[in-house]
């Protein structure tokens, strides 16, 4: 028997009914997931809803997928996931979206309510094992209360600072009948978010800029998330400001503008470390001062006067003191923040910038006879004109990706920048294609990261996603063999594995594979890939025992970079 | 430094868990959280006493009011307020010794609960000190068991201005 259609004047539906309503509702057409026992009745509704669903082949795939859905779309990613396994599978991808506070709704099914505490077949404690993953989570045990609860979870997970959203359904809540007309409202009484800044700190902000003869913009993701780069332009602009984004801040300015600093950080730019410990006023958006960003908190742009702007009280002050904090949307607060600012030439500052950016841009070198790992970005970068969604793996692929692609638009970057997630690049770019099925989506990986979410390549081949996969593969985890390297005597313990034929791999899951050892060989292997329709894997087989440089060592200050002196040989 | 924080909470089920579990990720330390009914059904109140530099407890205080079905925190800190704790304690109490433990816990306005053949139960309240000095006091007699409500608090109201 067909379900009822969704717009059905009956008055009584199953949970599973008010729930696929219910996310039509909010605008959901795509989501992810995985099936299994007690979502069944969920299933059931989903397989004439209007809504384009992928399955991926792990959970955590599918959450990845619905995270970088979010990131590249801007709209709120979905995930559906089965009890005590299937939700459990979803904890790194939450925990990965927690951390860069990407809007998600995470949907597990549940035991039945009576079994709940019993050790039943699949069952987990699911909201006691997400809650520190997730912004907010609960269980849903009565029917009446579902419409509303999932209407709180995309409120929640898309104002504010936005976060993972899971909401756990015991499966009888799912199969019982409850009248559901009427329109549902929203009751969070602890819930409150503040986007318009206060008018006199931002005054005062203003003034700091005016008089500040050599201030910097440190940018983080917060920018992306609250679509504020128009604004963080016309700021960077009129008040004449240059700008350094934090690896998720990156698209959020264009870096092949004169005032962009690029990344700044552990492996950001010399010049944009340099100006950061040089400044006399410091004004973050959207950010929270990392420890990846800052190295040795102590220290961190000791001559500073610190503005921060978030919509996160808890975020100011938290590492870093802050001098003139403004709690509020990005948008909101840089579109009030340009009116006041007045343009200054600030000479001396920009001139000592670009002796900084002249004498220590990134480099490899160019003469080696094998393939370097960044002449492949350099290359992709190149050939692709600087448009495309990037997605990455994490180690050293993730900061190669992020140091020589120039990125030119929010939303173009798509990586595990908090949490730090080998095997993100593969979903993520799943994820972003579903977003974007125009676009093209390059997944910068490492070997490594890239076994372990492999298996997601049959997901994409499936829905016919021509995403690009870019394996720099040097057989090792690059960025850990790298820290063996320097502070552990080359002792490379544990940290290589014999790695598959990757071509041959992507053949046998229907995907187009690629070889590529011979440096001559890369731009026509990376011309090929771009023009491929099929998913395509190119396995460039990288310089083994390249650096990421330069390299501020953990505990050190960010003028104390590593690499340097390396860098310089290479003019 | 103590400072006695006071939240309002929804009351509803897992309310709890989210805030302990909060306290437990970010590494602050409570010195006693209680949780009671208020006069709205709705609503419940966590009085917390955490322990920590100004720094620590402002991000307590944030971290709290950020907790999803946490509707108002407050910090005590520097206001008037009445702060109480309730304390049942059993003393070893050998028949001899009764008169003078008697007039101890009169001093302290306390009152016995219980008899026993070798102890008494006490029911003693107040600020946090009486209910240590009162712990030292009968210490040498001997404490048996020892249960204690964790500290609730109110700010006090402006005085009437004549």
């Amino acid at each position: 028997m067909k379900s009822k259609p969704c717009n059905s004047k009956s008055t009584v539906k199953a949970g599973a009914q008010i729930i696929v309503d219910t996310l039509i509702g909010e605008g959901v057409d795509t989501m992810f997931g995985y099936t299994g026992g007690v979502v069944l009745p969920l299933f059931d509704k989903l397989y004439d809803a209007p809504i384009n669903f992928v399955v991926p082949r792990h959970e955590q795939g599918g959450c990845h997928m619905a995270d970088a859905y979010a990131r590249a779309s801007g709209k709120v990613g979905v995930v559906v996931a089965t009890s005590g396994p299937g939700a459990c599978n979803l904890v790194t991808g939450l925990a990965t979206a927690m951390m860069d506070s990407i809007p998600m709704v995470a949907l597990t099914g549940q035991v039945r309510t009576e079994l709940i505490g019993n050790d039943a077949f699949q069952e987990a404690d699911t909201t006691g094992i997400t809650r520190p993953v997730t912004k907010y989570n609960c269980i849903v045990k009565d029917v009446k209360d579902l419409a509303r609860t999932i209407r709180e979870a995309f409120h929640i997970a898309s104002t504010g600072r936005q976060g993972p959203v899971l909401i756990d359904i015991p499966v009888d809540v799912a199969v019982a009948k409850f009248s559901a007309d009427g329109p549902v409202e929203i009751d969070l009484p602890g819930y409150r978010v503040r986007t318009k800044g206060h008018a006199r700190q931002i005054s005062m902000a203003a003034k700091a800029i005016n008089k500040s003869k050599q201030p910097v913009l440190y940018v983080g993701g917060g920018v992306i998330s609250a679509n504020a780069s128009e604004e963080l332009r016309a700021l960077a602009e009129k008040a004449h400001l240059p700008v350094t984004m934090t690896l998720l801040g990156l698209g959020s300015y264009d870096q092949r503008k004169a005032e962009s600093l690029d990344m700044l950080g552990m492996h950001g730019s010399a010049y944009a470390n340099y100006a950061v410990q040089e400044c006399d006023l410091l004004i973050a958006v959207g950010a929270r001062f990392d420890d990846r960003v800052t190295g040795k908190v102590a220290t961190f742009a000791p001559k500073a006067k610190v503005i921060h702007i978030d919509i996160d009280p808890a975020s100011i002050s938290k590492n870093v003191n802050v001098d003139i904090p403004v709690v509020g949307g990005a948008k909101e607060i840089l579109s009030e923040l340009v009116k006041e600012v007045e343009y200054e030439e600030r000479k001396n500052w920009f001139d000592k910038i670009a002796q900084w950016k002249k004498k220590f841009p990134f480099r490899y070198d160019q003469d080696s006879q094998t393939i370097k790992p960044q002449y492949v970005v350099d290359e992709v970068c190149r050939q692709t004109k600087s448009e495309a969604i990037i997605t990455t793996g994490v180690g050293q692929n993730q900061m190669w990706a992020a140091q020589f692609y120039k990125f030119t638009r929010p939303r173009q970057l798509i990586s595990s920048g908090g949490l730090g997630t080998m095997g993100y690049g593969l979903p993520a770019a799943i994820g972003a294609q579903v977003a974007k099925p125009d676009a093209t989506v390059v997944d910068i990986d490492g070997d490594h990261s890239f076994n372990m979410t492999m298996t997601e390549l049959a997901t994409a081949v499936e829905h016919n996603l021509p995403i690009k996969v870019c394996i720099l593969n040097n057989g090792y985890m690059g960025m850990v063999r790298q820290w063996q390297e320097l502070f552990y005597g080359k002792r490379y313990s544990k940290s290589y594995l014999s790695n598959p034929d990757y071509a041959a791999v992507a053949r046998a899951l229907g995907a187009v594979g690629i070889t590529v050892d011979k440096k001559e060989d890369v731009p026509k292997a990376v011309k090929k890939m771009l023009a491929e329709k099929k998913p395509c894997v190119v396995d460039f087989r990288v310089e083994r025992e390249e650096n990421v440089w330069p390299m501020v060592p953990a505990g050190k200050s960010l003028n104390e970079m590593d690499g340097l002196d390396i860098l310089e040989r290479l003019i | 430094m103590k400072h006695l924080i006071s939240a309002l909470v929804e009351n509803k089920p897992g309310v709890l868990a989210h805030v302990a579990g909060m306290f437990a990720a970010r590494a602050f330390n409570i010195d006693s959280l209680v949780v009671g009914r208020t006069e709205d059904p709705k609503l419940s109140r966590m009085t917390i006493v955490v322990v920590g530099d100004d720094r620590v407890v402002e991000q307590v205080r944030k971290q709290l009011a950020k907790v999803v079905p946490v509707v108002k925190v407050q910090d005590f800190v520097g206001q008037p307020i009445v702060a109480r704790d309730l304390m049942l304690v059993s003393i070893s109490a050998p028949p001899e010794k009764r008169p003078e433990i008697v007039s101890l816990i009169e001093m302290f306005k306390g009152k016995v609960v219980d008899i026993g053949q070798k102890t008494l139960m006490v029911e003693v309240s107040g600020p946090e000190s009486k209910i240590e000095a009162f712990i030292n006091a009968c210490k040498p007699y001997g404490i048996k068991s020892v249960a204690r409500t964790g500290t609730i608090a109110m700010p006090r109201q402006a005085k009437v201005e004549s």
